[in-house]
């Protein structure tokens, strides 16, 4: 990753334009060409540095629902648990983190009703209870880290 | 915009773009094709779609540890009930913040109701964010945690089918 690669993650996190050449448009800003943003983008995909070059879409407002969760796993079946919480297509992301509360995870369904089916399947599966912290109010979304 | 607002065809194009856009120099002439669309209904529908906020944005999501940040952390604060929208608001303003949600407790396992994601290239980074956050909210916090993910056990993200 280069200068220029910074240049296109720092000004690119949003605002691509919709138009007929919209790359063509943004490398202008960026005073690079059309060729030069597309190839860089290509690659910084193809390396993992981007995970995505598109629309982001917001799950609840596609009629869709996300809700976080999560287990107080017991040590010794904590890999058993992972494999058996990862099965579930429903399963969007999924962390290990250092607390009581120590495995957490975001159920992702096309429609509301699939999260508590999501969460009987979990319960059924691994005879632990599922935590639910479904979001009350969202105050900020984003991805604005400089690279 | 409601989601009954949405068509079949808009979820026809959430289908074809969610893993992203064509990278090509006219993307949105590509999808058209693709979806047996116009180019102008193409983008007549993203520009619709994005004013209405179920496209939250264009562009690039960089993988953070790519870029440096390694100490990601879930901070988690148990604050007033009355006062959590304005300093919610607030938190959500700091730059190293990328999600900033109110959640319900879960008593008495769990008495955080404020919820902020913090990213730094190292814990000592994440431990002066922490104490930033804990600066504005001052003494309407009564608790505190961080808890850093350890281990990605999974992560795919939200796809939606045919």
């Amino acid at each position: 990753m280069d200068e220029t690669d910074r240049r296109i993650i720092n000004a690119l996190q949003g605002g691509f334009p919709i138009c007929e050449a919209p790359y063509r448009e943004a490398a202008s800003a960026l005073e690079l060409t059309e060729v030069d943003l597309i190839t860089r983008l290509q690659r910084m995909l193809e390396t993992r540095i981007l995970t995505r070059f598109g629309p982001m879409y917001h799950a609840e407002r596609m009629g869709g629902a996300l809700v976080l969760a999560a287990l107080a796993v017991p040590e010794a079946d904590y890999e058993h648990v992972a494999g058996q919480v990862n099965a579930l297509p429903e399963v969007a992301h999924n962390y290990r983190r250092e607390h009581t509360l120590n495995m957490w995870f975001v159920l992702a369904t096309e429609i509301p009703a699939g999260i508590p089916a999501a969460i009987d399947k979990i319960e059924a599966a691994t005879g632990l209870k599922v935590h639910a912290f479904p979001k009350l109010k969202e105050y900020f979304v984003g991805m604005n880290l400089a690279a | 915009m409601e989601t009954s607002t949405l068509d079949a065809e808009d979820h026809r194009l959430i289908v074809a773009t969610q893993g992203g856009l064509p990278l090509v120099p006219r993307p949105y002439h590509a999808l058209a094709a693709q979806l047996g669309l116009t180019p102008e209904d193409v983008m007549a529908r993203l520009t619709r779609l994005l004013a209405a906020g179920v496209i939250r944005r264009i562009g690039a999501v960089p993988n953070h540890y790519a870029l440096g940040y390694s100490a990601n952390g879930m901070s988690v604060w148990d604050v007033a009930d009355e006062c959590i929208d304005s300093l919610g608001e607030a938190i959500g303003r700091l730059p190293f913040v990328t999600h900033c949600y109110h959640r319900p407790r879960a008593l008495p396992l769990w008495p955080y109701n404020l919820f902020a994601m913090v990213h730094g290239k190292s814990r000592d980074e994440v431990e002066a964010q922490m104490k930033q956050i804990a600066m504005l909210l001052g003494t309407s916090c009564r608790a505190h945690d961080v808890l850093y993910s350890s281990r990605i056990l999974k992560k795919t993200g939200l796809r939606i089918g045919n």
